[in-house]
């Protein structure tokens, strides 16, 4: 074993990513030229304020028909169950809704569908008569009183869901989004690399010491996505987040929103950059402390640094556990502030981890086909494989429950989230794309030993997995803010693709260049013994 | 396990000494029946020629099996024999069937390979296992030979055996 092997970030290297980067750039102003010249014709009043009020459209415009409701006049879907235009929303969405009545349900309303509790979505019955919808505004009404609020529940998430158009958002609204969906993947990533030597660290792994730099080099990343993240949020957040909106909280505005205004102790803007410098600050300040430790332990061989490591480690994965969750809210789970689950922080975590580990994989692979870390056998792929394999299933395991108990409990608010995914024309697709990705593909590619003991099957497998949980999050993102103007059309190729080759490639470079920093191979850590004899049955 | 009754054993001290006298012995033409030692060795698996188990296919059987039955279970009782509108559900709702496929098949699967494996290493309850040298569980290391399996004599057996590093070589015989 070599221990003073050293990573060079050769200019080779720096070529591919510069030339991936222009590629990204290419894409990007190719999509952006698209979406200009495509959306000059729909631009004039319909701003993402527009989108906004039509995705949770409030009672008050319906019935006071302010301006906005005259703009979109001609889209009844978005006034869905409102006084006004009930009879309207009968008929349109009679389609897409069943009533609790219904004998058998069929085969299209098999998910979701409605119950005796979500009194809102009986509006919409069979029956389009105006005794039905006299019916219907007083379950509606009946509904607010419950919820002591108005209508928030299924009727606009169904409505909105199966509007099944697009709502015309300003096109600059999906680069945001797009900027905010790569930065939250690429971060997270850089994230898991912290964790993941801060629980081999704690784990006393054996297995992992000499391999620690990669996932070490990982966090590196994380002061840009700082930077990425505070500068997104100051200029944009308006944008990517509607609970942002000043009026929502006004009790005379046509806008309030009761529900968002029950939210405001936690969800307000100062506080919610705060939580953002302090979840950084945190994770930063003990990369860095890490990081400390291990170079001085490279300079000194003193193996104090190796029992203080542990102990920081240990400050890490605490602090992590309770971070990464509430990131998990603020920057996922409140672009769609009415939604809650209370699976939603570990979903990320098992998104994110796999994503994480594939890209260590990965690394390991490439580094190893490109000739260094020469003590890297079969053994070490095997239980990185093990890894991949393992959290793909736990991603699985997690997103299933989110699943299943929505579904099950069938409650009005979180049911919206899975309506806007799974039954529209836009995210279908995708969907059921990311289910098979992230899943199937792994998990019957992992499943043999032999699989995960072989590099190449290994590096397509982790490619695979690192789209699909890209996928995974462009379905957490995009349809809270781009409504259903997303999903994969002909843009995508350009756009998403474009933005995502851009960050990758940015992130590779600060994470090589900090790899080649530092020697490779952490020289003096206890247990690089042990890594390099390691053996699996 | 078959009629084998005369056995030499050759007991070592250091599971190095051992990993090494696996290769000599063999070199020498001895056929070693199995070697006993108080914790796992790494390699001595490969050492002896083992081929990787196959009880990761019978455990996909078994949890193939569970996962049919309780499907097969799930829709029969279900959708077939006593159909019941649940919330308004589809009278098969495949996710609600998830987690109980799933745990028959972790169920079933975990039984399997269990049954399998201790019928596979004779540790069946009817079963005698054969101790070589009680030592083996606490801090020696047992290499068995069976006579009958090899053409040369005891007595040359014993000289390979001492000189890849046995402490001392034991007769044993089993009824």
């Amino acid at each position: 074993m070599n221990r003073d092997e050293k990573f060079i970030f050769t200019s080779g290297a720096k070529k591919k990513l510069f030339i991936t980067l222009g590629i990204g750039v290419l894409l990007l102003a190719i999509g952006v030229f698209m979406l200009a010249t495509q959306s000059d014709h729909h631009e004039g009043g319909h701003g993402h304020e527009v989108v906004r009020e039509g995705f949770h459209a409030e009672p008050g415009h319906a019935l006071t028909g302010d301006s906005v409701t005259e703009v979109h006049a001609q889209d009844e879907h978005l006034q869905g169950a409102h006084a006004t235009n009930i009879e309207e929303a009968t008929i349109d969405s009679s389609s897409s809704v069943v009533t609790d009545t219904t004998p058998a349900p069929t085969g299209e309303q098999a998910v979701m569908n409605a119950d005796s509790d979500t009194a809102v979505s009986s509006i919409a019955a069979h029956e389009d008569n105006n005794k039905a919808a006299e019916e219907a505004v007083n379950s509606s009404e009946t509904h607010h009183a419950e919820h002591a609020g108005p209508a928030h529940g299924p009727a606009e998430h169904e409505v909105a869901a199966h509007a099944g158009g697009h709502h015309e958002v300003h096109w600059t609204t999906r680069l945001i989004k797009d900027l905010w969906l790569n930065n939250v993947f690429f971060a997270g990533i850089a994230l898991i690399g912290v964790f993941f030597i801060a629980f081999n660290y704690i784990a006393w792994a054996g297995w992992s010491a000499g391999i620690k730099r990669i996932p070490e080099a990982f966090g590196a990343y994380l002061p840009f996505a700082a930077g990425i993240t505070i500068l997104l949020l100051i200029f944009f957040h308006h944008d990517l987040f509607h609970w942002t909106h000043a009026e929502m909280y006004d009790k005379t505005s046509p806008e309030f929103d009761p529900i968002l205004d029950a939210k405001k102790g936690y969800l307000n803007v100062p506080f919610f950059m705060i939580r953002t410098v302090v979840y950084f600050a945190i994770w930063i300040s003990l990369w860095k402390v890490l990081r400390y430790f291990s170079i001085q332990q490279d300079l000194t061989g003193d193996v104090k640094y190796h029992f203080k490591s542990v102990v920081w480690s240990a400050v890490f994965v605490v602090t992590f556990g309770i971070t990464e969750s509430m990131v998990a809210w603020d920057w996922l789970m409140s672009t769609d502030p009415h939604f809650f689950s209370t699976m939603f922080g570990w979903y990320v975590f098992a998104s994110w981890f796999v994503s994480g580990l594939a890209l260590i994989t990965l690394f390991v692979v490439v580094l190893k086909e490109n000739g260094y870390l020469a003590f890297i056998n079969e053994n070490h792929l095997h239980d990185l494989g093990k890894f991949v394999f393992a959290f793909t299933v736990f991603w699985t395991y997690v997103w299933f429950e989110q699943f299943l108990l929505i579904y099950y409990a069938n409650i009005p608010e979180e049911v919206g989230y899975f309506l806007q995914r799974l039954k529209t024309d836009a995210y279908t697709p995708i969907f059921f794309l990311s289910l098979v990705i992230n899943f199937g593909f792994p998990f019957l590619g992992l499943m043999t030993r032999a699989a995960k003991r072989q590099g190449t099957i290994l590096k397509v497998v982790c490619i695979g997995v690192i789209m699909g949980h890209w996928l995974d999050f462009y379905m957490m993102i995009t349809p809270p803010i781009l409504g259903q103007s997303g999903g994969l059309d002909a843009k995508f190729l350009f756009v998403e693709v474009g933005m995502t080759m851009i960050f990758a490639s940015i992130f590779l470079f600060v994470i090589l260049t900090a790899l080649s920093k530092v020697g490779l191979v952490a020289k003096n850590h206890p247990m690089l013994e042990e890594s390099e004899h390691h053996s699996v049955f | 396990m078959e009629k084998a009754n005369n056995f030499l054993v050759g007991i070592y001290d250091d599971e190095d000494v051992l990993l090494d006298a696996v290769g000599k012995v063999k070199k020498s033409g001895v056929k070693i029946y199995e070697c006993y030692t108080p914790f796992p060795v790494h390699g001595l698996d490969d050492a002896m020629g083992y081929n990787y188990s196959n009880l990761p296919i019978v455990g996909f059987l078994c949890g193939m099996t569970g996962t049919i039955c309780a499907l097969v279970m799930m829709i029969g009782m279900m959708g077939f024999d006593w159909p019941m509108d649940i919330g308004g559900r589809p009278y098969i709702p495949l996710p609600d069937f998830i987690p109980i496929t799933f745990e028959l098949t972790v169920l079933l699967c975990a039984f399997g390979m269990t049954i399998s494996f201790f019928i596979v290493s004779n540790l069946n309850p009817w079963s005698t296992p054969r101790m070589f040298d009680p030592r083996s569980v606490d801090h020696k290391f047992v290499m068995a030979i069976d006579l009958a399996d090899n053409k040369q004599d005891a007595a040359s057996i014993t000289t390979i055996l001492k000189g890849s590093g046995a402490t001392e070589v034991n007769k044993k015989s089993f009824e």
